[in-house]
């Protein structure tokens, strides 16, 4: 902490540091423990709060594992994530290996623009444009009864509905953290590997994923905290013809919170979600063997 | 030769493609926004209007967005929020970004973890820990100023990133020699390194401003009874959708693009900027 | 007005860890003296100056300017201005501006500071870029910015951190002569850092060669050059044969060695006694060609090496035991026709030798 002093001095330096403690206390730290605690307290009316009922146990936890129903929303959240994360992985990496190595001047400028714009277009828009388009009079309804393949509209709400919504809401979090990171590749060492008479599947599979290992465990990281995470998505989704079936885990909880009132159940799915979440952020440096600076970026 | 040919055309295909499914969705809905119909779509095409921005329908009903008192409430309430962001977002950054880059102690690393941890914590979570903690200690309920709150906690740490970015490409020995000539550590920071942060600060502020404008996970969680446009969006889209939501995109859609065009012009005037000192 | 302040270094030490940086460094640099560090890099020397500016304190010792002890204050209250190796100008002001910042952190108006900045920038030959950007001008008169923006704080003492080393030859030159101008002009003390000992040895009124985090010698270029303290120095200064042995007989001022090859006589400063270890050096322009059985001291071998450098032709000799000699021989026509493998001996006058003691023998 004296280096922060000595570079600082005494006035900038303490207002650094309470800055710095004040954010990681109570926007960090705390609300997260304060968010655990109440996930282990029961739901209680308020004038029995702090009494003797008021015991810490995981009680919310074995609900969340007893009820099927909230079981089998949670389960199928986390592996749909996972499925739109692989997705997107697949979808993206011939393209940002396209606009990293192959693509140069000024189309690859243009191109990297045009992954540009729509990242900045907000995530409520970017699932409405696709709920247009499966929705009962939408685009694609319109187009399958005007070539005649169906006669009445069919109705497209349903996890796979949701899962479509989610890869198109999140792709461009897969493809920039990939981008940057085969844009950084020296170009000669693919010439090098094909030059030694390596095939192309060999040298992604040898040459550019080996290289490419933090941004590919980046955008995983990123799109499936997303997509696990979202309350967005699966919400306006649901509106669809037949999307009532595809709730998410992000409903349960924001139900359990403001229609049923039940806040610590609702702070111990929330931290089950988190807990998932942090899994999968180990597994993923795990697997990729990146630390934490590769990974915040 | 052949073989190689059907490779381009088939990377091209490939590529068209993948442009096609990010942009076609969101022509669609801007498309939409300017057709003659009840329900947003594009097809079947009734005729050109503006109705959906400003209009009336058969029975004389303000139909359009602009004619929309709440929406216009959401607005107002998504800039406070986000100028509330900017606020909170840019000191607590530059602060992070300071303190990381100067210290030098072991925690070091571990201390980098938890600062950036909100970017990789589900939104939701955030919106939920916030409303707990200052819900039960600080008594304070959902509402503007938790959504300020909430949505700080991880776009700080983008800001911080950014600045922290900048700062390695600081040369310290410009601090050094600032002191040297007897400047005090408040000279020194305002004459020296807070003009050389100053284009970070600016796209930060303009980061932090589009992520809150455009957050919805989070807030949710913490806005209480208040109203913000993405909110407003979503509630549209699910009770009582007209095109009128599609007009609300397209406003958006074009905000967005002039704030990605303001960011990048930024980022690339700074960029040549400190090519041209390097040089 | 500029003038000098003296600087005393007092058994100052410096240590980051496990690491000594510089030990015990007892030293003093006189009012208004060009000095100058010598030594290869990692050997103390922009510690030294870190520590006399304030930026680091020492682990141990005291540092004094003009006889006050600097102890607790930071380098913005020293009457020193230091000249960064990088220069660290600042890229984003103007160069008036750069050169008047000591001056703004002084508190002194803004019209003042451009009149004195103009008066500076005249100083060092930039009549009329005070306007310009940093970025505009070239290597030479950058250094000249920095030089002007160190002197604007009117500092009693300069440091200067190898400030010529990012320039190129021809102009280092320039910028040599032209320090050492500033510096008789202004009178103020100029503590210079560099590894080039021709930078030393041509602009400083001492020197101290370091190593190793020790001051080896203090001393004028020319008695560094002349009575080198160490064997480090005199092979880090200019050339020097080292020879090792065991003296066997001191007599007077003189000496004997006993080495591999044999006795070599030398001068004895050090006053070693018999069966001491010693270094004998001996600079390769003192040495000569012998021929025939002349007695005095003599280093046998084969010619390992011929290099005709025009005034002069540098030979080397390996001996019998492997170890080379350098001869540096004027070309008087005379030069038999050596040729590499041929034998040939090698001696010098014991005036030319000298006999130091081993480092670490006490």
């Amino acid at each position: 902490m004296a280096e922060l002093f000595r570079r600082l001095g005494a006035v900038a330096g303490a207002l650094v540091l309470g800055t710095v403690i004040l954010w990681v206390l109570f926007l960090v730290v705390l609300p997260q423990l304060f968010m655990v605690d109440m996930s282990l307290r029961p739901h209680l009316p308020v004038p029995e709060q702090g009494g003797p009922a008021d015991v810490r146990s995981l009680a919310n936890y074995a609900t969340l594992f007893a009820n099927d129903l909230h079981r089998g929303i949670f389960l199928r959240t986390i592996l749909s994530a996972a499925l739109v994360t692989v997705l997107a992985l697949l979808v993206c990496y011939p393209v940002a290996y396209y606009l990293a190595q192959v693509a140069r001047g000024p189309t690859a400028a243009l191109l990297v623009l045009g992954l540009v714009v729509p990242f900045w277009v907000n995530e409520i828009l970017r699932t409405f444009s696709w709920f247009l388009i499966l929705s009962r009079n939408g685009l694609l309804n319109q187009v399958l009864m005007g070539l005649g393949l169906t006669e009445a509209p069919l109705n497209m709400g349903g996890v796979g509905a949701v899962m479509v919504g989610m890869v198109y809401a999140y792709i461009l979090f897969m493809v920039f953290p990939l981008y940057n990171a085969i844009e950084s590749l020296d170009r000669n060492q693919i010439e090098a590997a094909r030059d030694l008479g390596a095939s192309w599947p060999r040298i992604h599979a040898r040459v550019v994923v080996p290289h490419a290992k933090p941004g590919i465990a980046v955008g995983c990281i990123m799109t499936f905290m997303l997509a696990a995470g979202t309350v967005a998505v699966p919400q306006l989704l649901e509106a669809l013809p037949g999307g009532t079936n595809a709730r998410w885990f992000t409903q349960v909880i924001y139900s359990l919170f403001f229609d049923g009132g039940d806040w610590n159940s609702g702070a111990a799915y929330a931290f089950a979600l988190l807990v998932s979440c942090v899994i999968f952020i180990f597994v993923m440096m795990r697997v990729f063997r990146v630390g934490i600076a590769d990974v915040a970026k | 030769m052949s073989t190689r040919r059907l490779v381009d055309l088939f990377v091209h295909a490939y590529l068209a493609l993948f442009f096609a499914y990010l942009f076609l969705p969101l022509a669609f809905m801007v498309a939409a926004a300017f057709n003659d119909s009840r329900f947003p779509t594009m097809l079947p095409w009734q005729g050109f209007t503006l109705d959906w921005f400003w209009g009336f329908d058969s029975r004389g009903r303000a139909v359009g967005l602009f004619q929309d008192g709440r929406m216009g409430m959401a607005i107002w309430n998504s800039v406070l929020i986000g100028l509330g962001v900017i606020l909170v977002s840019i000191p607590v950054g530059l602060a992070g970004a300071l303190f990381l880059q100067t210290i030098r102690t072991r925690a070091k690393s571990f201390l980098y973890g938890v600062m950036v941890s909100p970017i990789l914590t589900p939104g939701v979570i955030l919106g939920i820990s916030t409303l707990v903690f200052w819900r039960y200690v600080f008594d304070v309920g959902g509402g503007l100023v938790l959504a300020v709150i909430a949505q700080s906690t991880f776009i700080a740490a983008y800001c911080m990133l950014l600045f922290l970015a900048r700062l390695e490409r600081f040369d310290r020995t410009q601090e050094e020699a600032a002191l040297d000539l007897g400047a005090s550590h408040g000279l020194m920071l305002r004459r020296v390194m807070l003009p050389f942060l100053r284009p970070a600060l600016l796209s930060g502020a303009v980061l932090a401003f589009l992520q809150s404008f455009e957050n919805y996970n989070t807030t949710l969680f913490v806005i209480g009874i208040e109203d913000t446009l993405t909110l407003n969006i979503a509630t549209r889209v699910r009770l009582g959708l007209t095109p009128a939501v599609n007009a609300i995109g397209v406003i958006m859609i074009a905000l967005t693009i002039a704030g990605a065009i303001l960011y990048e012009i930024l980022r690339r005037r700074e960029a040549r900027r400190s090519a041209v000192l390097a040089g | 007005m500029l003038s000098g302040q003296s600087i005393t270094l007092e058994q100052v030490s410096m240590e980051f860890g496990d690491f000594v940086a510089v030990r015990n460094a007892d030293l003093h640099i006189e009012a208004g003296e060009f000095f100058s560090f010598l030594g290869p890099s990692g050997c103390g020397k922009t510690t030294i100056l870190r520590l006399i500016s304030g930026f680091n304190e020492p682990t141990g010792g005291v540092i004094r300017i003009g006889g006050a002890d600097m102890a607790g204050i930071g380098p913005n209250r020293r009457p020193t201005a230091l000249i960064f190796q990088n220069l660290a100008l600042f890229p984003l002001m103007k160069v008036w501006e750069n050169v008047a910042f000591g001056l703004e952190a002084r508190g002194v108006a803004r019209a003042e500071r451009r009149r004195r900045a103009a008066s500076l920038l005249e100083l060092v030959a930039l009549e009329g870029q005070g306007e310009k950007l940093v970025s505009a001008l070239s290597g030479g008169q950058r250094q000249r910015v920095a030089i002007a923006r160190a002197l604007a704080v009117e500092p009693a003492v300069l440091l200067l951190d190898e400030p010529l080393s990012a320039l190129d030859l021809k102009l280092r030159q320039k910028m040599r002569a032209e320090l050492r101008t500033i510096q008789q002009k202004t009178g103020v003390t100029f503590v210079y850092i560099t590894h080039d000992q021709g930078e030393a040895l041509t602009m400083s009124d001492r020197i101290a060669v370091m190593s190793q985090g020790r001051i080896e010698q203090v001393g004028t270029a020319d008695a560094i050059y002349r009575e080198p303290a160490s064997a480090f120095v005199a092979t880090f200064v200019g050339e020097s044969n080292v020879l090792a042995g065991r003296v066997t007989r001191a007599a007077g001022d003189e000496a004997m060695l006993e080495t591999a090859q044999g006795g070599l006589a030398g001068r004895n400063p050090h006053g070693l006694e018999g069966g001491a270890r010693a270094q004998l050096v001996v600079r390769p322009e003192r040495c000569r060609l012998l021929d025939g059985e002349a007695p005095g001291n003599r280093l046998a071998g084969t010619v390992e090496r011929l290099d005709f450098e025009g005034a002069f032709v540098s030979l080397v000799v390996r001996l019998a035991d492997g170890t080379e000699v350098a001869a540096q021989l004027a070309n008087d026509g005379e030069l038999p026709r050596l040729k590499a493998g041929t034998p040939a001996t090698i001696g010098f006058p014991p005036e030319a030798a000298l006999l130091l003691p081993v480092a670490g023998d006490g």
